[in-house]
């Protein structure tokens, strides 16, 4: 018998397919997990709204469910609320900078134009001295960032609200 | 009917399509590593904003339309996307200067779209206008760098501005629709952000040392699927797999 719990937990096998590291529990991008009679009912928000990322999520979760033998399985995307890095789970943050990603710190407001400029510690050796490369990263939701002790170029995590 | 916002939605879903579709051309050819990233990390949101309004245009119509036949088999007449949105890149600081005008538009817009009756439109707003923040931030500070830069960025920036800004009023030509959505609560009445709009541009020009043209002739027509010779070659490139064979999926 297929219970939401049971699915939650296959979830947390489905990975992030540009953060390998994280998976998609982790990042707090599944928002609801629902059994009925015909089937199951998965919600989704993306991240960013161009996020390559969703189509992917959207396959691994039902081909992650097929092998399990659960049939029936609708992914649908959910666009409000818009999903923030408030959603990243605990476990999550632990992750990425063990991975080398520098996790989303709290930023100032960010209706601000001209905001002052936060601290993002080094991933590597947690220097608070660091400087920001350039606002877009490798993904829609990274900064590049450099140490200015250990000299590393990493990748941050941008906070998103 | 839908009608009105169905163009409601395209016009704002267009807007985002083309300009997104001329960040893209930067792809590979950007004045340096980090600026190519940041014009296609800028084009990828746009895309990703116009496929959520062009998802629930799709659904408004129905009849087998997608957001792929939306964006991909529609006519020049039928785009209904900001005039400015389709100028050529030129040069990099022309491309930032049309973005920036743009940006702080749609962050200006955005802010408001976010009130709307119409669940859609306000939950489109409130995720784009985290991106938008920061589309508007790196354009601005561009802005800045260039016009304060070098005597030839200066030059170079101050042209792009003074040919540019005859296509920013037609960003605020609204329809006899979009009016009526106006007084139902769903659309923006554009006359109401000017203001605040004009005041981001102000300040960011000022901070760059740059200034605005006077008594500009405004051009107009977008909001009635009228454009520049421009757009047709940018849905040449755009459409020409979909047209070849129509319906192929990745
Ligand atoms: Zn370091």
């Amino acid at each position: 018998m297929t219970t939401e719990e049971n699915i939650w937990k296959l979830l947390e096998e489905v990975p992030d397919p540009e953060i390998p590291v994280l998976s998609i529990i982790d990042l707090g991008v599944v928002r609801t997990v629902k059994v009925h009679d015909s089937g199951v009912l998965i919600e989704i928000t993306s991240t960013y709204s161009g996020c390559p990322a969703t189509d992917v999520f959207i396959a691994d979760i039902k081909s992650k469910l097929a092998e399990n033998n659960i049939e029936g399985v609708e992914v649908k995307m959910k666009f409000s609320p818009a999903w923030t890095t408030d959603w990243l789970t605990e476990n999550g943050k632990k992750k990425l900078k063990e991975y080398g990603i520098a996790p989303p710190v709290n930023e100032p407001d960010k209706s601000i134009l001209f905001a002052k400029p936060f601290v993002v510690p080094c991933p590597k050796c947690n220097s608070k001295s660091t400087k920001m490369l350039s606002q877009f990263g490798s993904t829609a939701c990274k900064s590049l960032y450099q140490c200015n002790e250990c000299s590393e170029p990493f990748d941050y995590f941008k906070c998103l609200k | 009917m839908n009608d009105a916002l169905i163009s409601y939605c395209l016009r704002i879903g267009d807007s985002t399509l083309v300009l997104g579709q001329r960040l893209a051309e930067w792809c590979s050819k950007g004045p340096m590593l980090e600026e190519d990233i940041a014009l296609t990390n800028m084009s990828l949101d746009l895309f990703g904003q116009s496929r959520m309004l062009y998802s629930y245009v799709a659904e408004l119509i129905g009849d087998g339309e997608t957001e792929d036949t939306l964006a991909f088999q529609r006519n020049e007449r039928e785009f209904f996307n900001f005039l400015i949105s389709e100028r050529p890149n030129g040069h990099f600081g022309e491309t930032i200067v049309r973005s920036f005008f743009v940006d702080a538009f749609n962050f200006h817009f955005y802010t408001k779209l976010k009130e709307s009756k119409n669940e859609v439109l306000s939950a489109f707003a409130e995720k784009s206008l985290k991106e938008v923040i920061y589309h508007l931030r790196h354009t601005s500070q561009w802005v800045i760098r260039l016009g304060d830069g070098t005597e030839e960025s200066k030059e170079k920036v101050q042209g792009s501005i003074d040919s540019l800004w005859p296509y920013t009023e037609d960003m605020f030509d609204m329809s006899d629709g979009d009016r009526q959505l106006v007084e139902e609560g769903i659309a923006i009445d554009l006359d109401s952000i000017k203001a605040d709009w004009k005041k981001t541009i102000d300040d960011v020009l000022a901070k760059a040392k740059l200034t605005l043209p006077e008594n500009a002739y405004m051009h107009k027509g977008s909001r009635k699927g009228l454009h520049s010779e421009f757009l047709g070659h940018l849905l040449c490139e755009m459409q020409y797999i979909q047209r070849s064979y129509p319906n192929s999926e990745w």
